[in-house]
C-alpha cells in the first residue's frame, strides 16, 4: 500500500510539522531551539531515507558486495548537521546572554520589559 | 568538587582509549567509516569527560584556552592551505591530483592533511563551545 | 597555467583565510589590516571578473579539478560578476570605516573576533554569488548567516541579542526551507549542478515534486531577503546591530538573496515554469506593492533614523522584486539595477548614521534633532541618500525606479507606474521626517557648536555617497551590466 511503502515521508512531515509548530507557538527561548532542531531533523530524514537502497551497503569497495547505497545524501546531510550543531550553540549562548541581560527567557517577558523601558525613557537607546 | 574515587580511577583509564579510538577513527577514514569530523568529537569528548571528573580549571591546564583558539583556526588554515598547494603545483584549487606524482596516491596524500585539519578543528571548535558555556558565570564572579 | 585563470577560487578563499589568521594574530590592529587587505583583494578580483565576462563569456571552474556536473562548480556569469563587485565593494569601502567606529560600540578584546566574523560574512556572500551548486548555496549561506547573526549581536544595546536571537529564528527556518527545496530537487534530478539540474528539470516542469521545491524554495529565500510580510527580523536586526554591520547588511545580505532567487527562478527553473504555470508573478506583484506602501507607511512614524530607514529597506526591496514580477527584460534590468543602486546607497545612509552616532551617542531622531548646524557634512550625506532613496533625478536611485516605471508600461500596467510615483512621495515623507528635525529644530543643550566625525568615518561614507551620484549621472555600468544580465537570464531560461 502507498501509506506504508512511504511511511519515511510521513515520518518526515510529522517531524518538520511538529518542529515548525513547537517554533511558532512557544515562548519559551529555549523550547524554540528545541523545535528548530527538530525541524532541521526531519531534512535530515528527507535527503538520507533516498539515498538507501534495500540490501545495499556502504559505498566501500569490497567482495561480495555489488549494490550500494548513495552516500551523496549521507555527505550533504553531515553538513548540514554541522551547520545545525552552529546554529543550536549559537542560539544557546545567545539565550545566555538573554537571560543575563533579561533575568528571563520567556519571549513575552522580554518584549514587556522591553516595551516598559521604551514608554518610560522613549529616546534613550 | 567531590573526591570521587571510583570515577577519578575509571576516567583516567579510559581517556587514553578514548584518545586511542580517535586517532583510529581519524586514520581509519581512508578504508572505513570515519574521519577527521569524527575524530575531532571523539578527541575533544576525551578532554571533556576529563573536564567533568577533574573540573575546569583542570581541564584549562591541560588544553589551555589559547591553544583551543589556536587550533580551530589552524585547522581552517591547514585545509585552505592544501587547497593552495594544489594552485602551486599547477592544477585547480583543493586538486589532490597533482600532490603527488600517481594522481591517486595525490588523492590520499590531499585527503589525509585535509583530514587532519578537519579534525583538528572540529576539535578546537567542540572544546572552545564547551569551554565557554561551563565557563560562563564563573569568570566573571 | 597562470594565477588570473584561478580568480574564481581565490575570490572565495582569500577573505576565507583572512579570518582564522585574524583569529591567530589576536591583535586588533593586525586583524583589521588582514582582513581589509583580503577585501581589497577580493574587491579587485571581482572587478578583474567583471571585465573577463565582459570579453570571455560565462568562467566555469572545476574546484579539485572534479569536471562538472559531479564536482563542486564555481560559476561566473553577468549576474554573478556584478553581485560580486557590488558585495566586495562595499565590504572594501566598509572596512576602513570600521576600524574608528567599533571602537565605541564593541569591548576591545573583541575586535579581533569582529573582523574574522566580518571575513566569514564576506566570504559566505561571495561565495553565494559565485557558486553553481545548489547544495554549497546553502552551505555560504548559513556561513554568511551564522556570521552575521554574531555581528548583529555585538550591538550595544541588549535588544540587539533578542534581535539577533530573532533573526537566527527565522533565518534558520528560511535556510531550511531552501534545503527541503534542494533536496526534493536533487531527489527528482538526481545533481546538484544548477546548469546540468536546469537541463533536467526540462522534462518534469510539470511534475508536483518540482512545483513543492519552488514553492519552497520561494518561501525560504523570500524569508531570506525580507520580502514582506516575511520582514519581521529586519528592523530590528538593523537597528540594533553596530553601525558598521548595519551598513554592510543592508547593503549585501539581503541583495546577495535576491541573486539566489533570480538564479532559481531565470537559471534553474526557468521562466516559462515560474511564471506561466503558476500564480508567481501576481503574489510577487501584490506582495511588492504591499512592501512598498506599508514599509514605507510604517518607516514614516518610526522615532529612531536606523528603524526608519531599515523600514524604507523593506520597501525598497519591494521594488526589487516588483521588477521580477514583470519577467520581462526591462523589469530585471530595473531589478539587477536597484539591487546595486540601494545597496550604494543603504550603505551610505547607515555609515553616516555611524557618523552621527560617534557625536551625539544616538539615533534617535529627537537625538539628531540641529544635526545641520553640529554636523553639517553627515546631514547633508544623509539628506542626499534620502533623495535617492525618493528617486529624484540625478541620484542612483532615480535610475532604477525610471526603469522600473519603463518596465510597468511597457507591460501596460499604467496605473503601477502611478503606484510607483505615489509610493515615492511616502519616501519623501519620511526623509523629510529627518531634514525638518536636523535643520529645522535647536540641537539639545549640551552638544559643541560645531563637531564633525573623524575623517576615517566621513571619507567611506562620502566616497559612497559620491557613488551614489555618480551612478545616478552616469548610467552606462550599472544600467549597461545590468541590461547583459537581464537579458543572459531571460535568454537562458528558453
Amino acid at each position: 500500500m502507498n501509506l506504508a511503502s512511504h511511511f519515511s515521508y510521513w515520518i518526515t512531515l510529522f517531524l518538520m510539522v511538529a518542529g515548525l509548530f513547537i517554533v511558532i507557538a512557544r515562548g519559551n527561548l529555549i523550547k524554540k531551539l528545541v523545535g528548530l532542531g527538530i525541524f532541521q531533523t526531519s531534512v535530515y530524514l528527507l535527503y538520507i531515507a533516498p539515498g538507501k537502497l534495500i540490501g545495499g551497503t556502504a559505498p566501500i569497495l569490497a567482495e561480495g558486495f555489488k549494490v550500494y547505497s548513495n552516500p551523496l545524501p549521507h555527505v550533504l546531510i553531515l553538513t548540514a548537521i554541522v551547520v545545525g550543531v552552529a546554529t543550536l550553540a549559537l542560539g544557546l549562548a545567545l539565550v545566555v546572554r538573554i537571560r543575563e541581560a533579561y533575568d528571563t527567557i520567556e519571549e513575552d517577558e522580554i518584549l514587556l520589559q522591553d516595551h516598559a523601558r521604551e514608554t518610560e525613557a522613549p529616546f534613550e537607546r | 568538587m567531590r573526591h570521587d574515587l571510583v570515577l577519578r580511577v575509571i576516567a583516567k583509564l579510559l581517556i587514553p582509549f578514548i584518545l586511542l579510538f580517535a586517532v583510529y577513527v581519524q586514520f581509519h577514514g581512508d578504508f572505513g567509516p570515519g574521519g577527521g569530523f569524527q575524530a575531532g568529537v571523539i578527541a575533544a569528548a576525551a578532554v571533556i569527560f576529563y573536564a567533568l571528573i577533574y573540573g575546569l580549571d583542570t581541564a584549562r591546564c591541560v588544553v589551555p584556552d589559547r591553544l583551543v583558539e589556536t587550533m580551530l583556526a589552524a585547522g581552517v588554515l591547514l585545509y585552505a592551505g592544501i587547497g593552495f598547494a594544489g594552485l602551486a603545483l599547477g592544477g585547480n584549487y583543493l586538486d589532490y591530483f597533482v600532490l603527488a606524482a600517481d594522481p591517486v596516491a595525490g588523492q590520499h596524500r590531499g585527503i589525509f592533511w585535509v583530514e587532519a585539519g578537519v579534525a583538528i578543528t572540529v576539535c578546537g571548535v567542540m572544546l572552545k563551545i564547551f569551554y565557554m558555556f561551563t565557563a560562563r558565570g564563573r569568570d566573571e564572579d | 597555467m597562470s594565477l588570473a585563470s584561478h580568480l574564481p577560487a581565490l575570490q572565495v578563499v582569500l577573505p576565507l583565510v583572512a579570518a582564522p589568521l585574524a583569529v591567530l594574530v589576536r591583535h586588533t590592529g593586525a586583524a583589521f589590516l588582514l582582513v581589509t587587505l583580503a577585501s581589497w583583494a577580493a574587491f579587485a578580483i571581482a572587478v578583474l571578473l567583471w571585465q573577463q565576462i565582459g570579453s570571455h563569456g560565462t568562467i566555469s571552474y572545476a574546484l579539485g579539478s572534479w569536471a562538472p556536473p559531479l564536482g563542486i562548480e564555481y560559476r561566473v556569469d553577468r549576474l554573478s560578476a556584478f553581485v560580486l563587485v557590488l558585495v566586495a565593494g562595499i565590504a572594501a569601502v566598509v572596512l576602513p570605516y570600521s576600524r574608528r567606529s567599533i571602537e565605541a560600540e564593541i569591548p576591545r578584546e573583541q575586535h579581533y573576533l569582529f573582523y574574522a566574523m566580518f571575513a566569514l560574512c564576506l566570504t559566505g556572500l561571495l561565495g553565494i554569488a559565485i557558486t553553481g551548486d545548489a547544495f554549497n548555496i546553502f552551505v555560504f549561506l548559513e556561513i554568511a548567516s551564522l556570521s552575521t547573526y554574531v555581528l548583529i549581536a555585538l550591538g550595544r544595546d541588549r535588544r540587539a541579542l533578542m534581535a539577533s536571537y530573532q533573526y537566527l529564528i527565522m533565518g534558520t527556518i528560511g535556510a531550511t526551507f531552501i534545503v527541503i527545496g534542494v533536496g526534493l530537487l536533487y531527489l527528482k534530478t538526481g545533481t546538484l549542478n544548477l546548469v546540468d539540474m536546469s537541463v533536467r528539470l526540462q522534462e518534469m516542469s510539470n511534475h508536483r515534486p518540482v512545483l513543492a521545491a519552488l514553492g519552497f524554495l520561494t518561501v525560504g529565500i523570500s524569508l531570506k531577503l525580507a520580502l514582506f510580510p516575511l520582514h519581521q527580523w529586519l528592523p530590528n536586526a538593523y537597528a540594533y546591530a553596530p553601525s558598521v554591520v548595519s551598513a554592510f547588511l543592508a547593503a549585501t545580505a539581503t541583495k546577495v538573496s535576491v541573486y539566489v532567487l533570480l538564479r532559481f527562478y531565470f537559471s534553474v527553473f526557468g521562466e516559462s515554469l515560474v511564471f506561466h504555470r503558476l500564480p508567481l508573478p501576481e503574489i510577487m506583484l501584490a506582495l511588492s506593492l504591499a512592501a512598498m506602501f506599508a514599509a514605507s507607511a510604517i518607516a514614516i512614524f518610526q522615532d529612531d533614523l536606523k528603524r526608519l530607514f531599515a523600514y524604507s529597506s523593506v520597501a525598497q526591496i519591494g521594488y526589487i522584486t516588483l521588477g521580477l514580477s514583470f519577467d520581462s527584460v526591462s523589469g530585471l534590468t530595473a531589478t539587477v539595477v536597484h539591487l546595486f543602486n540601494h545597496g550604494i546607497t543603504k550603505a551610505a545612509l547607515f555609515l553616516l548614521i555611524g557618523c552621527a552616532v560617534t557625536v551625539v551617542g544616538g539615533s534617535s531622531l529627537s537625538r539628531l534633532a540641529g544635526l545641520g548646524k553640529v554636523m553639517p557634512l553627515t546631514a547633508f550625506g544623509i539628506v542626499l541618500g534620502g533623495l535617492s532613496l525618493i528617486g529624484v533625478p540625478g541620484t542612483a536611485g532615480f535610475v532604477s525606479k525610471w526603469y522600473l516605471v519603463l518596465a510597468a508600461l511597457e507591460k501596460g500596467h499604467w496605473w503601477l507606474a502611478l503606484a510607483i510615483v505615489a509610493s515615492s512621495l511616502l519616501a519623501v515623507a519620511y526623509v523629510w521626517r529627518f531634514v525638518e528635525i536636523a535643520y529645522f529644530r535647536a540641537p539639545p543643550a549640551g552638544l559643541p557648536v560645531r563637531r564633525e566625525a573623524p575623517l576615517s568615518l566621513l571619507v567611506p561614507a562620502w566616497l559612497l555617497i559620491a557613488a551614489t551620484i555618480y551612478f545616478g549621472l552616469d548610467t552606462s555600468v550599472t544600467v549597461g551590466s545590468a541590461a547583459g544580465a537581464a537579458a543572459e537570464l531571460l535568454g537562458m531560461a528558453k
